[in-house]
């Protein structure tokens, strides 16, 4: 079921984080929300004048054909096939790559102030508890301390439906150990430090659960006393809301097309098993943090966030400023995941301290910090599926259990919803609260636990089929570009040489597999874009719009690079400042699908305002001029032409410029991504390790701008999702509370002896959407199938089924009976 | 971290004039940072050591080798005659960690690691071994799946040492000075374990500092090996590893010293496994008897019980690698 095309919501919520995407695990169908900033709604009766225009359309190996489409007339016209372009379409080296190699890239953390502040963030030791007193007193009267700020109210925690349930304190309740209780400011970073240690509180502790399956019996301690609900973030995450909610269970989010009981009734096979996946944190390289420096005309933030849009609402949200005066800069991103929206507990104390201090204030987060602050729940999952003897699915049922800590969004259902075609579906999704800190979106939210669970259990059923895994998808997904991509499976890998589980006789075992993902379309009309041009020649684009890191710089200027014909490297682009026009904020893959059209619009524009502007000295009209390779052409007489230049230099003005909002899209069509990944791997069944040699991966994004930055994009994903299927879990401690090992050498990441052999095709698919076609590959780029493609590699292997992950000596040992009192799963030859 | 005075010494003697109750050596810095940063130690002064070049350098004569403790785990590593001759010394010390781990951390630092133990290494928790109050050891009811699987009853901690494993093996010995003048510790008498004292891991006292590392020099007929098994290959701690040296008469195995580093909570050797293959033909059965052998007397706590699998395996294939019947492991760490 996919989507129906949505925009972010305008109304912002009264606390940051406010829900801005809808649970991107489990889209409901809605109709269009307008955004009110937005220009006038375009449709049959109204909006601006259109014109109508040919587009291609398709997927190139299905052959293209053409599509008509009604278009904006002040929109250029439809770009051909990348085959046929300049810029567009052809591997671009990173923008901004040399600076980050010099380390001449300024991160957040990187930014020095005049007379700055260096701000810690102190915590709660409990993870449940009433805080009966905090005394700061002997910490301000350190030296150097300059404020002490106690958290008034916490952000990112599940709220309570009825508040009365509990009774008000002047502090926040503790729910979670890690909690902000308050932050620090001080002159230098050790007095910082030195002052956190000085803050005594004095807990009231509660009965606390941490464990997931703990958590879901009748007399656990109750994380919240009544029914509570989260907001997601921009990035989606977050659970439904109103929900039965029957102790720490909240949920079950019931949908149900068709019959599934008549759907089981009618099946000849029916496959059902149980899956298990762990917490997994973000640990971006770059933790949360903010410098915020608070002026009476004007509050500046420096914020390593995914959406400076979302940080400046919130400010003003939050401390009842207006927008105007609210500067967000994100110059340089290390990494969000998901996890950085808004301005969450860190921003909130240090804008209070920099208020406090009338000075700047620096708070970046500690690594253990950022372990807490965020995560991906992990989940239980019961699958069923009914087919018929020739692949036809008939009924699928699932049932997840996940904890997302005190937040919800634990929801498993996007997979086995949305990939294949099936009459009767019927999925229960529950969040359990515990008492550990909060889920947020994480790439793709509650894809890769789906996905891990879904597609096994999709080759379970072609094992019990006795089908070819790649021929039971092909009997079952009607999504045109994942077809073309098992195809490519099929020609490029060993995929033909794929031998009968369990083949071979020593220790080491090999083995293949694959997996299919599904992503949406979802646009954000929060996208719009300057585009200036010089006396001198000089081009420049401006957003708000942030890199975290995706290669989006160089994106935007490859598709100014091809409006004007001049080299990406000569666009200048400034992004990641608020004072620009206002910029999507990048959570669930809409920042290419919705920056690029608003960027090649408003470069168009420019453009012809230019022509406008010289025509009349050239002695000739604006439609006679085009621009290509550098040069204005004159399409009635070929031998004459000028460089732009040449050109700019008789503007009558210094400068001209043209800024372009995204458009609505051209059809509201149901449209979805996809990925099909093949991996081939090496299970030592002696000391458990699988070692992953070889990934192959088929990916679309529509139409791909810079394959350079999709492919590493699909390069990062299939890294993060090895690293999520064989390393990476949160350790708690049941009996205190605590996260074990909230660092990086007991949190265990994918290194570079880890690192497989990747491979990967990107298969064009042309939308006819919008302007560019582009769109986003965060979500669908190896991170949602890894996993899967691991487990179904490892049963290939071995003939064991992995049904849980991550997929460590221990894990392996056990489910292939190696270890004394644990059965071990069953053989399957 | 806490604030500490800081002295940097040239000389040994300039080094024991320094030491007192309130002074930690500092070489590499590599654990010792770690713990300052994770607040588990406070040392009021750190006496520098890394410019006192007389525990520099590594010396092959005819009687063994002589390694000076400041040796970087890489100038080991990379040295022709450990290599030849010392060649688990020499696997232990060049699959340590990262490089740049490597290039900073010395031998004497390397044996003189505090344990892996998480419980040990939060504050978040007290325990015996940090003059806490708790009576229990966290990880026997708690998250214990990279601890001890034998002698593991009062501390489930393990060491993590790598060059340890085949120190020990190799019979070497650990020279320490003080004040009061020098004496040398067979690495066997090294560590302490755990019901001996909970709070020393060695027998190393305030006022000492370490030398020398003496390695006697192999008999004829004499392979070695050494390998670590974790949850990754790049950069992880190891949740098995086994040092063999293999005192060889064609492929009959005459002598043979199995050790294993974090099997319990400081290296042991395996005697058990020892004694199935002295006397035998090395082949694959012989070596997977004697690692079947060692983990007879294995205590596993409530989840980590595989280990005693990954042991058997690090034994009998790191047996094999002595032997030269086998490949190093892709499977091993580093």
């Amino acid at each position: 079921m996919p989507l129906e095309i949505i925009t972010q919501e305008q109304e912002q919520g009264a606390q940051p984080g406010a829900k801005k995407v809808p649970n991107a695990a489990k889209p409901e169908p809605q109709a269009v929300h307008q955004d009110v900033a937005a220009p006038p709604v375009a449709s049959k009766d109204s909006g601006p004048p259109k014109r109508s225009e040919s587009f291609v359309f398709g997927i190139p190996q299905n052959g293209l054909t053409s599509k008509q489409r009604e278009v904006p007339v002040d929109e250029p016209p439809p770009l051909a096939r990348n085959a046929d372009l300049r810029y567009i379409g052809k591997p671009t080296a990173r923008y901004d790559g040399p600076a980050k190699a010099m380390g001449k890239g300024k991160y957040t953390a990187d930014v020095q102030l005049p007379g700055m502040l260096y701000a810690r963030m102190v915590d709660a030791s409990v993870p449940h508890g009433r805080i009966v007193s905090i005394d700061t007193a002997a910490a301000e009267k350190l030296p150097g301390v300059r404020a002490v700020y106690v958290v008034q109210h916490t952000y990112g925690l599940a709220e309570l439906r009825d508040p009365k349930q509990e009774t008000p304190s002047r502090y926040p309740l503790i729910r979670y150990a890690g909690q902000p209780i308050a932050g620090i400011a001080a002159v230098s970073p050790q007095i910082a430090d030195d002052a956190a240690k000085l803050i005594k509180v004095q807990y009231d502790p509660m009965p606390f659960v941490v464990d997931r399956t703990e958590a879901r019996a009748a007399d656990a301690p109750a994380v919240f006393p009544g029914p509570a609900d989260a907001a997601g973030s921009a990035g989606g995450g977050g659970g439904p809301k109103g929900v039965p909610q029957v102790g720490n269970v909240h949920g079950p989010q019931r949908k149900q097309t068709g019959d599934p009981a008549a759907g089981f009734a009618a099946a000849d096979v029916v496959v059902e098993s149980e899956y298990f996946t762990q917490v997994q944190t973000h640990s971006a390289l770059e933790t949360h943090g903010f410098v915020v420096d608070w002026k009476p005309d004007e509050v500046t933030v420096y914020a390593s966030t995914q959406g400076t849009s979302s940080v400046r609402n919130d400010m003003a949200d939050v401390f009842k400023l207006p927008k105007s005066q609210v500067r967000v800069i994100t110059e340089f991103m290390g990494g969000g995941f998901g996890a950085k929206f808004g301005i969450g507990n860190e921003g909130a104390v240090a804008a209070n301290l920099s208020r406090m201090t009338n000075a700047p204030v620096k708070l970046m987060l500690d690594r253990r910090q950022e372990h807490i602050v965020s995560n991906r729940p992990d989940s239980h999952q019961k699958l069923k599926i009914g087919a018929k003897r020739d692949g036809t699915l008939t009924a699928i049922e699932l049932t997840s259990y996940g904890t997302a800590g005190v937040g919800t969004g634990a929801g498993t259902a996007g997979p086995a919803t949305n990939l294949y075609t099936c009459p009767n579906l019927l999925t229960e999704e529950y969040d359990v609260f515990t008492n550990a800190g909060p889920g947020a979106a994480f790439r793709a939210p509650g894809h890769p636990q789906g996905c891990f669970a879904f597609e096994q259990a999709i080759d379970e059923l072609a094992v019990k089929l006795a089908m070819d895994p790649i021929a039971l998808r092909d009997k079952i997904d009607e999504n045109q570009a994942r077809r073309v991509e098992r195809q490519l499976i099929v020609e490029r890998t060993n995929w033909r040489n794929r031998r009968p589980a369990g083949s071979d006789a020593g220790p080491i075992k090999r083995g293949m597999g694959v997996a299919q993902s599904v992503w949406y379309r979802f646009v954000s009309m929060n996208s719009s874009c300057e585009v200036r041009v010089s006396r001198d020649g000089s081009v420049e684009l401006m957003s708000a719009v942030q890199d975290l890191g995706t290669g989006t710089k160089t994106m935007l200027a490859i598709v100014v690079a091809e409006e004007f014909g001049i080299p990406p490297g000569q666009v200048v682009i400034r992004i990641g400042d608020t004072r620009f026009p206002v910029g999507p904020d990048s959570g669930g893959s809409v920042t290419a699908g919705s920056i690029t059209p608003a960027v090649r619009n408003a470069a168009y524009q420019a453009k012809q305002q230019l022509f406008a502007a010289v025509a009349p000295q050239l002695g000739t009209t604006p439609d006679n001029l085009h621009l290509a390779e550098g040069r204005v052409l004159f399409k009635n007489d070929p031998s004459r032409s000028y460089t732009l230049k040449q050109i700019t230099g008789k503007l009558p003005t210094d400068e001209i410029s043209a800024r372009a909002t995204r458009g609505p899209e051209y059809a509201k069509e149901k449209l979805t991504y996809g990925g099909v990944d093949y991996v081939e791997l090496a299970v030592d069944t002696e000391t458990g390790r699988v070692h992953v040699e070889k990934v192959f991966g088929a990916h679309d994004c529509g139409r791909p701008i810079n394959p350079t930055g999709v492919i590493s994009q699909i390069n990062g994903g299939i890294l993060q999702g090895i690293s999520y299927a064989l390393f990476e879990q949160r350790i708690m401690d049941r009996k205190t509370g605590y996260m074990l090992n909230a660092n990086l050498d007991n949190y265990k990441i994918l290194g570079a002896r880890e690192v497989p052999e990747i491979e990967i095709e990107l298969v064009e698919n042309y939308i006819a959407q919008s302007s560019t076609d582009a769109a986003g590959i965060g979500e669908s780029a190896g991170i949602i199938t890894l996993a899967a493609a691991i487990g179904n590699a490892f049963f290939n292997a071995t003939g064991v089924r992995m049904r849980s992950i991550p997929m460590t000596p221990a894990n392996v040992l056990a489910a292939l009976g190696k270890v004394p009192g644990q059965p071990g799963q069953e053989v399957q030859a | 971290m806490n604030k500490f005075a800081y002295v940097d010494c040239k000389t040994v003697d300039e080094t024991l004039a320094q030491l007192g109750p309130d002074a930690t050596i500092k070489a590499g810095g590599i654990d010792l940072l770690d713990l300052m940063k994770d607040g588990i130690v406070a040392p009021p002064k750190l006496v520098n050591i890394r410019n006192v070049s007389s525990l520099r350098g590594i010396t092959a004569a005819p009687d063994g080798l002589r390694i000076g403790p400041l040796s970087t785990l890489t100038e080991i590593s990379v040295h022709p005659e450990v290599q030849l001759r010392y060649a688990a010394l020499s696997d232990a010390a060049g699959h340590a960690a990262t490089p740049q781990v490597r290039n900073m951390a010395t031998l004497g630092g390397n044996i003189m690691q505090r344990p892996r133990c998480w419980y040990f290494r939060s504050t978040d928790f007290d325990c015996k071994k940090k003059g806490g109050t708790s009576q229990d050891c966290h990880a026997h009811e708690g998250e214990n799946q990279y601890h001890a699987v034998i002698n593991n009853g009062t501390c489930a901690m393990v060491h993590p040492s790598s060059t340890a494993v085949p120190l020990l093996a190799m019979n070497a010995e650990v020279e320490l000075t003080s004040k009061r003048g020098k004496r040398t510790v067979p690495m066997s008498g090294f560590y302490v374990p755990p019901e001996k004292s909970l709070i020393n891991e060695t027998v190393v006292q305030p006022g000492e500092i370490i030398t020398s590392i003496f390695v006697p020099a192999p008999e004829p007929g004499t392979r070695s090996a050494y390998q670590k098994y974790g949850e990754k290959e790049s950069f992880d701690w190891p949740l098995a590893d086994a040092g063999v040296v293999l005192v060889m008469a064609g492929q009959h195995c005459r002598q043979a010293r199995v050790v294993l580093g974090v099997a319990a909570p400081t290296p042991m050797r395996a005697t058990a496994a020892e004694a199935v293959l002295t006397g035998k033909t090395i082949d694959e059965a012989t070596a997977r008897a004697a690692a079947k052998a060692a983990m007879q007397e294995a205590t596993p706590l409530s989840q980590n019980g595989y280990k005693t699998q990954l042991f058997q395996t690090a034994i009998y294939r790191t047996v094999l690698l002595a032997a030269g019947q086998m490949q190093r492991d892709p499977s091993a760490i580093g």
